[in-house]
């Protein structure tokens, strides 16, 4: 019989097995036994948080930027509930993380005992599957199992839950190799006939439009290649959602912009007439198709998507191809080539032109002036100074959040990590962290707003005990400016609690944890300020002073449809709004 | 707009990896998205592969029964789902234990209906019976019916097993 390990050191062999290099995480009672093996070994690399949901989020960041598996590593009870807003981020936007939290030992499973918390029932709605290793024997296959159950299908978060006394009992290891799941097998390749049947939709198309979202982007670098030649070859217009940017080049010609509650007028537009809709990786979310019978009213629709239970969820679709976009976007390439499929240039060409009428509506269009710095104009500068640059973008949620998808380019996948479906404040910073531990030359910038800010702001201190440059650019518009757009339209402009009273004073916190602190209130200041945040090698926290009164659009507002759109202030507020549209959130 | 009519009851059968959990994921995915649970019954089928079997009667409009067959599907260590409603012909069964108390001419009048839907006495004092039934729920329901004035104090019931007809299995 092979050589008996504790049950820690299982843990981290399998760990090292798996190809992880680093961990994120806080010690406590419960994980003891694998920080002790943690410190006896120098294959992985230990990350610091403050906080766990810090933990998480920064494994999050640390998996979108690479397309690898996130590790995490929590105690028993507070560790593990404290990871579960992180958890349930990374399950709606379909990240993979794997996250280990102690246990109390099994013998007091249920006891009410200390830090104890029934972590595999609380975590079970908010992972794609957890595990309570309840004998060593099981730990080696159990954790490899989790590496493949997160990181392939539709990736997710996985809870492998670890009693203490498990931890501390003697097994044989066993590799990564000899581990077969029982039942799990994700569909990767789709049926042929459906694509042919989706290949000749294309064909015939009149008006047709791609919209692709973060699936791509999972499906790795090279499906978004090859999906970018296809769409360049088909000569169809594409737009993507907030989770898709940078799997097709924002600067391409056929790129529309993002679409949805704060996408574009022409890709909004163009998705409401289109008559064939060519939806890859992405999931009809309530952001992005408005008014349900009012959504794409004349389109025959195809999906692609690797659940099979995002097809047909919202909307139902003529065209429900499961599979990997990689494996189907390939054999889409080839149908297309072997009928020798050209799709009507005339009809093409009047539907460029309408589109081309929509854009030249020019919805991003700002007022800039000499006193105040827009919010937009922020980022705009942002992206001038760092576009050339090897730059990864993250941020929280907000109105900032929608200005840096709207106006910041992104030519390639996994350069931008945001909180899409659940919508976490809190999650750029540690994200940031989580991108700059895996490309530590790069330039990582979390555009945030004071107020998701202050949600994790806790993390600072992780940025200065490892050196991690990450720079964050607020756009200080004291207010949580998404909260406070909807309280002027939807709510007669009472701005109940959505103040940002009593605000840190940015650069001496900066300073405190050892970080540059930068200021700015003038717009002609902002260059040279984003200048010297660029080339600081601290870490450096920059306060932008914007516009406070300045809301996003254009906007669908909730319970509205995509050609409802209000395109400025000058919108008439709330009109548009119904009594259904008002219970949306 | 969704009308009485789209709702429709199917029996649903799963099987599953026996392993711990893998009911409260089945029932927490029913609340968590909000699917009605008209009846669940689980046994282990397959004490070698360690394969239990759920049977599940759920009731929805086409598009929400499609879910949550997708749904089911996606469990890690769910094996196979399938749609006995819809999937061909199948047999449905239930079994129910009631307990009837009382004296005189209703005790004998539960006995009689007893005998006309073939229920066992199962257990008899002289002032109660247990009978046991088993057969489609709608036959459970009309026994129930007819037993509520004859003093029924109890009931128990199975929930339902089902299976499809002929020679195809499930796995």
């Amino acid at each position: 019989m092979s050589e008996q390990l504790s049950g820690a050191e299982i843990v981290l062999k399998a760990l090292v097995d798996q190809g992880v290099e680093v961990v994120f995480g806080y010690p406590g009672g419960a994980v003891l036994p694998i920080y002790d093996a943690l410190f006896r070994q120098n294959r992985i690399r230990h990350v610091l948080c403050r906080h766990e949901q810090g933990a998480v989020h920064m494994a999050e960041g640390y998996a979108r930027s690479t397309g690898k598996v996130g590790c995490v590593l929590v105690t028993s009870g507070p560790g593990a509930t404290n990871a579960v807003t992180g958890l349930t981020d990374a399950l709606m936007d379909s990240v993979p993380i794997v996250c280990l939290t102690g246990q109390v030992p099994t013998f007091l499973i249920g006891n009410d005992a200390f830090q104890e918390a029934d972590t595999t029932g609380i975590t079970r709605q908010c992972t794609k599957h957890n595990y309570l290793v309840k004998e060593p024997d099981r730990l080696a296959r159990t954790i490899h199992e989790a590496f493949v159950v997160a990181s392939t299908g539709r990736p997710g978060p996985v809870v492998v839950d670890l009693p203490k006394d498990v931890l501390m009992g003697k097994a044989p290891y066993i590799p990564a190799s000899r581990v077969k799941h029982r039942s799990y097998k994700p569909q990767m390749k789709a049926d042929i006939a459906l694509i042919e049947q989706a290949v000749e939709l294309m064909g015939k198309a009149q008006r047709p439009i791609f919209y692709i979202g973060g699936g791509v982007v999972n499906s790795g670098p090279s499906a978004c290649k090859l999906l970018a030649s296809f769409v360049r070859s088909t000569g169809f217009p594409i737009t993507s959602t907030l989770m898709g940017l940078g799997a097709y080049p924002a600067s391409d010609q056929q790129f529309l912009g993002m679409l949805g509650m704060h996408g574009t007028y022409e890709a909004n537009l163009a998705m409401h007439a289109c008559d064939v809709m060519i939806c890859i990786g992405a999931r009809f979310d309530d952001r992005v198709t408005g008014r349900l019978d009012a959504f794409a009213p004349n389109a025959k629709k195809i999906h692609v998507d690797i659940d099979p239970s995002s097809i047909n969820k919202n909307v139902v679709v003529d065209v429900a191809i499961v599979g990997d976009v990689a494996h189907v976007v390939e054999d889409m390439i080839r149908v297309w080539k072997a009928k020798q499929i050209r799709p009507t240039q005339k009809a093409l060409a009047t539907w460029w032109g309408q589109i081309d009428a929509w854009k030249a509506r020019n919805c991003l269009a700002y007022k800039t002036n000499d006193t105040t710095i827009k919010p937009q104009q922020a980022i705009e500068r942002l992206y001038a100074l760092t576009k050339d640059r090897d730059t990864y973008i993250t941020t929280e949620v907000g109105q900032h959040q929608m200005w840096a998808a709207q106006f910041y380019k992104f030519e390639e996948p996994n350069r931008w990590m945001t909180s899409g479906g659940l919508g976490t404040m809190g999650y750029g910073l540690p994200a940031a962290l989580g991108v700059q531990v895996a490309h530590p030359e790069s330039l990582v910038v979390d555009i945030s707003g004071e107020a998701s800010f202050q949600m994790n702001m806790q993390e600072m201190g992780t940025a200065s005990q490892y050196r991690l440059p990450v720079k964050v650019f607020i756009l200080n518009n004291q207010y949580m400016g998404m909260v406070r757009q909807w309280q002027e339209l939807l709510h007669g402009s009472r701005y109940s609690e959505s103040y940002s009273d009593a605000l840190p004073d940015f650069v001496k916190l900066a300073e405190s944890f050892g970080w540059l602190g930068l200021e700015v209130e003038s717009p002609a200041d902002l260059d040279d300020a984003i200048k010297t945040m660029i080339e600081s090698d601290k870490p450096v926290l920059m306060n932008v002073h914007v516009d406070p009164s300045e809301n996003c659009y254009p906007m669908i507002p909730s319970g509205a449809a995509h050609n409802d759109m209000l395109m400025g202030p000058e919108d008439t507020a709330g009109a548009g709004v119904s009594d259904h549209g008002m219970v949306l959130v | 707009m969704i009308t009485q009519q789209d709702i429709r009851t199917h029996t649903i059968a799963v099987l599953v990896d026996n392993e711990s959990g893998v009911l409260a994921r089945v029932i927490g995915l029913f609340s968590g998205r909000g699917y009605n649970i008209e009846s669940l019954t689980v046994a282990e089928v397959d004490p070698v592969e360690k394969l239990s079997r759920i049977t599940l009667v759920t009731s929805g409009t086409p598009m929400v029964i499609e879910q949550i067959k997708a749904q089911l599907g996606r469990l890690v260590p769910v094996r196979k789902v399938a749609d006995l409603t819809v999937e061909g012909p199948s047999v449905t069964r239930e079994l129910a234990l009631l307990k009837v108390v009382g004296t005189g001419e209703k005790r004998v009048e539960s006995l009689r209906i007893a005998d006309i839907f073939r229920a066992n006495v199962v257990d008899s004092t002289n002032e109660s019976f247990v009978f046991e039934i088993v057969g489609k729920p709608e036959k459970l329901d009309a026994f129930i019916k007819l037993m509520e004035p004859l003093g029924l104090a109890e009931t128990s019931r199975t929930g339902v097993a089902a299976i499809a007809r002929g020679k195809e299995s499930l796995l």
